[in-house]
């Protein structure tokens, strides 16, 4: 069973920095957009959905379709319009957790 | 700065372009875009990405740094990774950068948000590893990362772009699923025969990239239907109908693309019309050939405005830019109307193909369409069966779904399901698309935290005190 997309990364010198996904430690290049590092690290699903607990990842790319959604410092925010940053604890989203209105 | 003659919303080459067409006439611009990059969608981070990729993205792609080095002028504010949520009184922005809230008015606005991938509703769009080819190409430009082992399936130029940027980078697609049939390229040719000889540049373009996936040996298939993504937890194959039996192909990422359409949020947000375009099966909106909207300070422009390509945004851009420094006395008609004239036989050689490539590569029928069981909003998980049943109990309209379910109601407030929902009900209730409407839009157009409402208020109170 296949978990992950499979992404290559061209080379950009970048410094790496711990991050924490779901109490994992993971390495990601500073600066990038976090979603990106995300499933280039292989992490997912980011989160459950909260009407049929079924997995989600990215989407859209362009903080449309709001799949990325994770939860960092008690708010729940698009991974793909951040930076990773050096500490940053992320975590799914509690199940259904009011995201609307 | 919280004031300002002009203020643009997207800095994509639509709101690039007038930008500095307004500056230049004189005009103070605040230019806002939640992007920490200008370039929009097609010139993602261009400057950073036209340096080490240049070869992947193709000659196109360096249009745009011209658009974001023109940005620097000193009449010009960008401000960077600002997300606007609301727009009152027509002419006032609240936005939000790195979790504060401001807001910026203009005596003139204009919406260059650009367009949206076409929803493409097919059984597992929604597993990790489904994206948009739209969404491949932003993690190319973005983050020079490319998608291995994957399949694109779909149709339309974009999709053959994405493919051709695959293969130059080495990372050929398993499979190229393409919906459209020689008799939807029959068609278009047939109708359109003196037309798309005008438009010959677009479509030589598309021709070169249709050889180069030719030489690369990418698998084509075409008149594909009844596609299916399967996996359990995570993409692990497409299936298929294509040259008369089922076809399985395995992967671990599906990238869909059936076209672009208009992203009509922020003009839907302040009560802009909208009409049915039946050749962009999508709503546009309601606009004169400035691009001013029904509100005389609110103008339009790029692909937000209608589909028309990124030369074409850049175009309309500068013609909204135009009337606006028209309309404040930065310009005069006749200045207007001469700068105007040679834009304008511009753009009409850059929409020539347009309805060409419309025709030749309409969008997935089993998408517009779905099976009951699909599921179409991707937020609140309603399927296409759902919606065909609240049609049967009596639903005419978008809205009235969300008294049966939560269509639209999820955060993407309807984007990725407003068209789907439009084009079933229509269906179902024997009505046109026009006449059962979309969902109607209302602020915040962009998640905003208490926190940083509370912020804006402290500000709004200051502004008060400091003008008493
Ligand atoms: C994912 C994607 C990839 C594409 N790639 C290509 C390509 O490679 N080649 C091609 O020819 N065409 C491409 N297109 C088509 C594209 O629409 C046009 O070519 C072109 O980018 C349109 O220019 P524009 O200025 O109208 O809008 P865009 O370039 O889309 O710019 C709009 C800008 O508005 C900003 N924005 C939107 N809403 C808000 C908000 N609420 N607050 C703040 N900012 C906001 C966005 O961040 C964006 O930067 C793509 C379209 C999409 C959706
Ligand atoms: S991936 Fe669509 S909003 Fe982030």
């Amino acid at each position: 069973m296949k978990t992950a997309s499979q992404l290559r990364k061209l080379a950009d010198g970048s410094r790496l920095v711990r991050v924490t996904f779901a109490g994992t430690d993971f390495q990601l290049r500073e600066g990038g957009n976090l979603a990106a590092e995300m499933l280039a690290a292989g992490i997912g699903p980011f989160r459950y959905t909260p009407v049929s607990g079924a997995p989600r990842n990215p989407y859209c790319m362009m903080g449309a379709c709001f799949d990325c959604l994770v939860e960092i410092d008690g708010v729940i925010r698009q991974a793909c319009m951040m930076e990773v940053r050096e500490g940053l604890s992320i975590s799914r989203p509690a199940a259904g957790e009011a995201e609307h209105d | 700065m919280t004031e300002a003659d002009l203020v643009v919303i997207g800095a994509g080459p639509a709101g690039m372009s007038a930008a500095r067409a307004a500056a230049d006439a004189g005009l103070s611009v605040v230019l806002l875009d939640e992007q920490r990059k200008a370039g929009g969608q097609i010139y993602r981070d261009v400057v950073r990405a036209a340096k080490v990729r240049a070869d992947i993205l193709g000659p196109d792609f360096h249009k745009g740094l011209e658009l974001v080095h023109a940005l620097r002028h000193a009449n010009i504010h960008h401000i960077t990774g600002a997300t606007v949520w609301q727009i009152e009184r027509n002419t006032r922005v609240a936005y939000t950068v790195e979790g504060a809230a401001s807001f910026v008015t203009g005596k003139c606005l204009l919406i260059a948000t650009g367009a949206l991938e076409r929803p493409i509703p097919v059984p597992g769009w929604t597993l990790p590893g489904a994206m948009t080819a739209g969404a491949a190409q932003i993690l190319l430009k973005q983050s020079g990362m490319l998608v291995e082992n994957a399949v694109l399936a779909g149709c339309g130029p974009l999709l053959y772009l994405v493919a051709a940027q695959m293969c130059r980078a080495g990372t050929p697609p398993q499979a190229l699923v393409e919906t459209q049939s020689t008799a939807n390229i029959l068609a278009a040719v047939l109708h359109h025969g003196m037309g798309a000889i005008q438009g010959w540049r677009q479509l030589a373009k598309g021709l070169g990239l249709l050889s180069e996936l030719r030489s690369s040996g990418v698998k084509r298939f075409t008149g594909a239907s009844a596609i299916a993504i399967e996996g359990s937890e995570h993409v692990e194959a497409i299936r298929f109908t294509a040259r008369g039996r089922r076809q399985r192909v395995e992967c671990s990422t599906v990238l869909l693309h059936h076209g672009v359409v208009a992203n009509t949020q922020t003009a839907r947000s302040i009560g802009v019309p909208h009409h049915w375009d039946e050749l962009q099966r999508a709503f546009v909106p309601e606009k004169n050939k400035w691009g001013r909207t029904v509100h005389p300070q609110v103008y339009i422009a790029g692909d937000g405005a209608g589909i028309g390509g990124a030369d074409a945004a850049a175009i309309t851009g500068r013609i909204a830019a135009l009337a606006i420094a028209g309309e404040l006395g930065a310009i005069t008609q006749a200045e207007r109307d001469a700068a105007a004239l040679p834009l304008r036989r511009d753009l009409r050689r850059e929409l020539a193909a347009r309805p060409f490539i419309d025709r030749a590569y309409p969008p997935y029928g089993g998408a517009l369409s779905p099976a009951d069981e699909t599921i179409i909003c991707r937020c609140e998980e309603v399927t296409a069966g759902d919606i065909r049943k609240y049609a049967k109990i009596g639903c005419r309209g978008p809205n009235q779904t969300k008294a049966f379910g939560r269509p639209g109601m999820g955060p993407c407030q309807g984007r990725y399901c407003g068209l789907t929902v439009t084009e079933l009900l229509a269906a179902a209730n024997g009505l046109s698309p026009q006449d059962t409407g979309y969902y109607r839009i209302r602020p915040p157009i962009k998640p905003v935290t208490l926190g940083e409402l509370a912020g804006l208020a402290k500000q709004i109170e200051d502004e008060k005190e400091t003008a008493q």
